[in-house]
């Protein structure tokens, strides 16, 4: 397990390259390594941007006999208090494309999202490999 | 912060993305871009992604930005040397990137920019000299 804060624009890049670096470990397809690596660049920039910084922890994770990469994003920014609207594609609160969580619901296995306004948000995503 | 070198090839700009991009660096090169164009008179933009391993929605954004920016400035924008990988996870995340030119390769990028440019590429000879 490994945790990684972000507070910076080199941490996006950062966190980029150390879920590369687990998903080839891992054994993931090509076309898997590029999508979930592109869904924490997203997850990460959001919490960035949205929550002024947070944390991303990358752990492999098994389930009988398939292993996963389960990446969850934490921050304490102001939350999201209409979950539905924030899983909407081209909806966005920080003049983004809007595509940032929905977007990179379509790329990964698994995809929570939990959050309390004012407190936080938590999402837990989880790509299996095949 | 990385400066992403934009080399000048008669009326062209090539701009060859390397590694892994910061944020900031990427809304350099998009300032950066408008300039050069500006400056050179540029008719032709060619980004070439052929190293990059992922495209998410911010630099999906930013191609697209320097394409309808460029169009505005008179010069055309193609996006080359896409991997296949990074083709099938921008439509699933949702990007389209309409209004993007592609070409599949520098070559067929310079090819392309060449039928549609109203002045031919001569000065391309003058490459490696």
């Amino acid at each position: 397990m490994e945790q990684l804060s972000i507070t910076s624009n080199d941490d996006v890049v950062i966190v980029r390259q150390k879920v590369r670096a687990h998903a080839i470990d891992l054994g993931l397809s090509l076309v898997d390594q590029t999508k979930v690596v592109t869904a924490a660049s997203e997850l990460a920039r959001n919490t960035l941007v949205h929550a002024g910084g947070g944390q991303a922890c990358i752990e492999v994770v098994q389930n009988g006999m398939r292993r996963g990469l389960r990446l969850v994003f934490s921050d304490n920014g102001p939350g999201i208090s209409d979950l539905d609207l924030a899983l909407t594609d081209g909806w966005s609160s920080g003049g983004g494309l809007g595509l940032g969580l929905s977007g990179s619901r379509r790329l990964v296995d698994e995809f929570t999202l939990d959050s309390d306004p004012g407190r936080g948000t938590v999402v837990t995503v989880t790509k299996w490999t095949r | 912060m990385d400066r992403v070198p934009i080399l000048k090839i008669g009326d062209v700009l090539l701009v060859s993305i390397q590694g892994d991009l910061d944020d900031q660096s990427v809304l350099t090169l998009q300032e950066d871009l408008a300039e050069r164009v500006v400056a050179t008179g540029a008719v032709g933009v060619i980004i070439d992604i052929t190293a990059v391993e992922i495209v998410d929605s911010f630099v999906g954004r930013m191609l697209s930005t320097i394409a309808g920016m460029s169009r505005m400035l008179d010069a055309e924008t193609i996006v080359v040397g896409m991997r296949p990988a990074v083709a099938i996870t921008l439509v699933e995340l949702g990007l389209s990137l309409g209004g993007l030119r592609t070409a599949l390769d520098l070559e067929k990028g310079i090819a392309l920019l060449g039928r549609t440019a109203s002045a031919p590429l001569d000065d391309l000879s003058a490459v490696g000299q």
